[in-house]
């Protein structure tokens, strides 16, 4: 298990290259052209004429080619190794869709372009949304937002929406997410315009009933939940959760980036949501880029198809349209029509699997996470908090709290010694409400192989904590670079968030 | 025939399967299922596809369905609007397929991420550069939804509620400003422009600027691709008032335009798109948000930004996501955004592109462009029954065109111009009805003159027609 990643010492952009180097040469002017407009000066106001030139760095193509390539070469993907970050859903991400999404006949369409030119992409983003809709079983579903948390955002506005053409939206102010929610749950609530009240966990790791009746009352909007939660149980009380929300007047959100484990198996419409967001670059195997794009499409019920962001797509039996024609629509949420080369991908995935293929990911998903919880289940220091016997579902979520206090390792020491045996590590220290929590999403992904040496490589590293914690502590030895020291990069003296902050205070290496 | 193994799958093998429920201890996989109420089940298949598609299979129905596009490919397209064709240098293509780019996430352990954060990084310094800025984030959606988080960043700086923007600005623009700013409490006010030169009209500004002003933001160039060369004057309005001023921008036009940080943005958000992105039929894009270097406005930054620091041992540099506490996943409601994924891939798109280019390149790029958009201003202009530029200004790389004088209809005249196998500009005249039957056209370097020649012979004889 051993394992080294490069290493470059790779010098930022701005301290390559050469005065008049260049990496990239332009179609020229024609001759008939220059002559008619004549001297260019003349074409931009004085006021307006930029004087210096940007200060860009002066590079060739092989320089750009060979800087970029040892930057990859220092970057860990899913097409590198388990990537176990609980709530991520890092599956692979098929090749093929890369090459669809490549295509000329994609890339080269803008978004004005008249209907009768478009008709094959209208008719792919038509029939994804109808195959969304029926896998989360909502009525109809939006394609615009560009990521999960532009999902939420989109869903809070439409919950907003709602209680303003009832007339309560003066009332209803709070939103109740529980406590072991995503970030962007109560961020997204906060952002629409509502209050964020927390309902505790109970002891079984899912929602408390009998604190949730005693939140609800008629202020409430709404609660947003995620199902299965982050601890990977599903909220087997779903049913009375709907009810209780529903009887108080709120509408239920499924935050669907736990979707993975139940395509096929269970559907968020059947349990009661109402607005239901998906996250495209998790369940649908599109890739993570970074940090992006993404494409985080929603669905809802019927009386909420109203609100929804236009254009709409329309097929009238013949044609696909753009139909702008919604008054009471709440507007647009982003340029266009939503990440459609990310869409693309997904729906060429679902062409891939079927029905069929997508229910056995969702199970292998599910597999995978339980035999992870029996391998690592008597690695010494590691616990498994909450119900022992209780299947998760596509993830699950250890707490090395018993590790940190026998030897001093935390949940981030194990984490950063994980990369050194060339894995990710999980999501570490969330859910808030799991001490030394590591969070692990195996996917359906990795083959058995790959499993076990992940669990082999937790093994080690508690019999490192125990025997030579020092090589724990220190960790990670073999990426990159070694620990970095985070706190210096926000700190106000030390910060650089740009090559021109960095050359204005030069930062001591030591 | 059912496919039972999935080559996506591995586990799916019946042996490995029954050999990993042996060690969970059962000897289905719906008991891992069983805690969820039978009544929540699916009990019928659902009305998808039945069965996975070979790959062949897959790549031929999609290339099919999309072989029915026509594309700026196959026919001159002179529309652009907030998405614009410019080339791609293969290179950049060739760097953000590196599937340890592709297939990585937020870098979240930066150890094992260091070239992500470094070319991360590189994009927001490059884009600094360009705008005249500081400070820039690792990229927002689109211009759009930059615009939105903008004015809520300066409303929460200035504790102010009332944002000036122009009339002349993308209705789809304004539309997503007003949805991410009404739930802040945010009122938008627009500002008018002189009828003739289509400039901002500094009365307006003047009479509506007050105590209350969170933010003036203009466009440069407007949507309507004039140069506004007010900035400064708007700049000391809005900076008297005690606003702050946000630059919106075509980042391709800033190698031959003054930079925004060069007349006093506070704030500068853009599409980032024209540079190395491809149009996709609208998205992915790539929001650019830059600010100066003040803490109130980095505090009040949303989206995620990368920082240089060093090692623990301080031996070499290195790159980490910095100032999370202003971020959903710690700061949870008290966050400055929800934002989490972004569009992180296209930001290196866009570092790939402005490296290739550099100093002379963005500079070469700009004249190209104004060059070739001028040229079709001046083809244009001599067709009779046509009025181009509506406002007498000058333009960058897109120019309205009216067909008034010709008592022709923006619509006809585009299904006409289709019928030659060109694709006209997109058709404002309901999104500006006092402008008339109007058309915004979009010229880049991807135009060539013969292109422009052919679209001043296909008008000619279409407005001919009539006649």
């Amino acid at each position: 298990m051993s394992f080294k990643q490069a290493s470059w010492s790779e010098r930022t952009l701005f301290r390559m290259g050469k005065e008049g180097r260049r990496g990239h040469i332009l179609p020229q002017v024609e001759d008939g052209v220059r002559q008619m407009v004549g001297d260019l000066w003349t074409l931009i106001p004085d006021s307006m004429r930029r004087r210096i030139p940007v200060r860009l760095p002066e590079l060739s193509e092989p320089e750009v080619v060979r800087h970029f390539i040892h930057l990859s070469q220092m970057n860990y993907g899913v097409d590198s190794g388990l990537y176990p970050l609980g709530s991520c859903t890092m599956k692979y991400n098929p090749k093929i869709n890369e090459s669809l999404a490549n295509l000329p006949s994609l890339n080269m369409l803008n978004p004005y372009q008249n209907e009768s030119t478009v008709q094959g992409i209208l008719k792919i983003l038509y029939t994804l949304a109808r195959w969304i809709a029926e896998i989360t079983g909502t009525h109809e579903v939006c394609l615009h937002p560009a990521a999960g948390a532009h999902g939420e955002l989109l869903g809070t506005l439409l919950m907003h929406a709602c209680l303003k053409s009832n007339g309560e939206c003066e009332k209803r102010t709070e939103l109740v997410v529980p406590d072991s929610a995503h970030g962007t749950n109560p961020a997204s609530a906060a952002m629409a315009g509502f209050t964020v009240i927390v309902v505790p966990s109970g002891d079984d790791g899912c929602i408390d009933i009998e604190a949730l009746k005693s939140t609800v009352s008629e202020q409430t909007a709404g609660l947003m939940l995620t199902n299965p939660n982050t601890l990977g149980f599903f909220e087997k009380e779903i049913e009375e959760i709907a009810e209780i929300i529903h009887e108080a007047g709120g509408l239920l959100y499924y935050d669907g980036a736990n979707l993975n484990p139940l395509l096929g198996i269970a559907r968020p419409g059947d349990m009661g949501f109402d607005i239901v967001h998906i996250n495209i670059h998790k369940t649908f195997s599109t890739p993570h880029g970074g940090g992006g794009p993404g494409a985080g499409p929603v669905g809802v019920r019927k009386e909420l198809a109203r609100f929804l962001p236009v254009p709409r797509i329309t097929f009238d039996g013949k044609f696909y349209h753009l139909d702008y024609k919604r008054p009471q629509s709440i507007g647009k949420i982003g340029s266009f029509y939503g990440n459609v080369a990310v869409l693309l991908r997904a729906y060429a995935y679902i062409l891939s699997l079927g029905f069929e293929g997508l229910k056995e990911s969702a199970e292998i998903s599910v597999l995978n996470a339980n035999y992870l919880v029996k391998k690592l289940a008597d690695v010494r220091g590691i616990t498994l908090p909450y119900d022992q016997k209780r299947p998760r579902k596509h993830e699950c979520v250890f707490s090395a709290a018993q590790l940190k206090r026998d030897t001093g390792v935390s949940a981030a020491n194990v984490a950063k010694r994980l990369l050194d045996y060339g894995l990710h590590a999980p999501t570490m220290y969330f859910p808030l409400i799991v001490d030394e929590a590591l969070m692990i999403e195996p996917t359906e992904t990795f083959e058995k192989e790959e499993l076990d040496r992940f669990a082999e490589a937790i093994y080690r590293i508690s019999n490192e904590a125990y025997s030579n914690r020092k090589v724990v502590m220190e960790a990670p030895h073999n990426t990159a670079v070694s620990r970095l020291d985070e706190v210096k990069a926000s700190h106000p003296r030390t910060m650089a968030l740009s090559w021109r902050m960095y050359r204005k205070k030069p930062m001591q290496k030591n | 025939m059912t496919i039972h193994v999935h080559n996506y799958i591995p586990n799916s093998v019946p042996g490995t399967k029954r050999q990993m429920m042996q060690t969970i201890g059962i000897t289905n996989i719906e008991e891992l299922y069983a805690d969820i109420p039978a009544a929540l089940r699916l009990k019928k298949r659902l009305d998808l596809p039945k069965e996975g598609l070979p790959e062949f299979e897959v790549k031929k129905h999609v290339e099919k369905l999309l072989s029915t596009s026509k594309t700026c490919d196959s026919m001159p397209v002179f529309l652009g609007a907030g998405c614009w064709p410019h080339y791609i240098p293969a290179v950049v293509k060739e760097i953000v397929e590196r599937s340890e780019f592709l297939t990585s996430y937020t870098p979240y352990q930066p150890e094992t991420s260091q070239g992500m954060l470094q070319a991360l990084f590189e994009y927001q310094s490059l884009i600094c550069e360009l705008v005249g800025m500081d400070v820039a984030n690792s990229s927002m959606y689109d211009w759009a939804s930059a615009l939105g988080e903008a004015a809520r960043m300066a409303s929460r700086i200035t504790k102010r509620r009332e944002i000036l923007v122009p009339e002349i600005i993308h209705p789809d623009r304004l539309a997503t400003l007003k949805v991410y700013a009404e739930p802040a409490g945010i009122q938008i006010k627009q500002l008018g422009y002189d009828s003739e030169i289509g400039q901002l009209d500094m009365d307006s500004l003047e009479k509506r600027i007050s105590t209350n002003t969170a933010a003036v933001y203009i466009e440069n160039p407007s949507y309507l691709g004039f140069i506004e060369s007010q900035a400064e004057e708007i700049q000391a309005q809005t900076h008297k008032a005690g606003a702050l001023f946000i630059v919106g921008v075509d980042p391709t036009s800033l190698g031959i335009l003054k930079p925004p940080g060069e007349y006093g943005a506070d704030i500068v958000i853009g599409e980032g798109q024209p540079l190395g992105n491809a149009m996709n039929y609208g998205g992915p894009l790539l929001g650019i948000m830059a600010c100066r270097e003040d803490n109130n406005l980095i505090r009040q930054m949303p989206g995620r930004i990368i920082g240089i620091t060093t090692t623990l041992d301080g031996t070499q540099e290195g790159f980490c996501m910095v100032l999370q506490t202003r971020e959903q996943h710690i700061r949870r409601e008290k966050a400055t955004s929800n934002i989490c994924t972004n569009e992180a891939l296209c930001a290196v798109a866009s570092c790939v592109y402005l490296a290739l280019l550099g100093p002379q390149g963005m500079k070469e790029l700009g004249e190209t462009v104004i060059s070739r958009a001028n040229y079709a201003i001046k083809v244009l202009s001599q067709i009779e029954g046509i009025k181009t530029p509506v406002f007498r200004s000058h333009h960058f790389k897109e120019f309205t065109v009216n067909f008034d004088p010709a008592g022709k209809d923006t619509k006809t005249v585009n299904t006409s111009l289709l019928q030659r196998n060109i694709h006209g500009g997109k058709d404002i005249s309901n999104e500006f009805p006092a402008l008339g039957q109007t058309a915004l056209y979009c010229v880049t370097e991807t135009h060539s003159k013969s292109d422009i020649d052919q679209l001043a012979e296909a008008l000619t004889e279409i407005l001919e027609a009539k006649r």
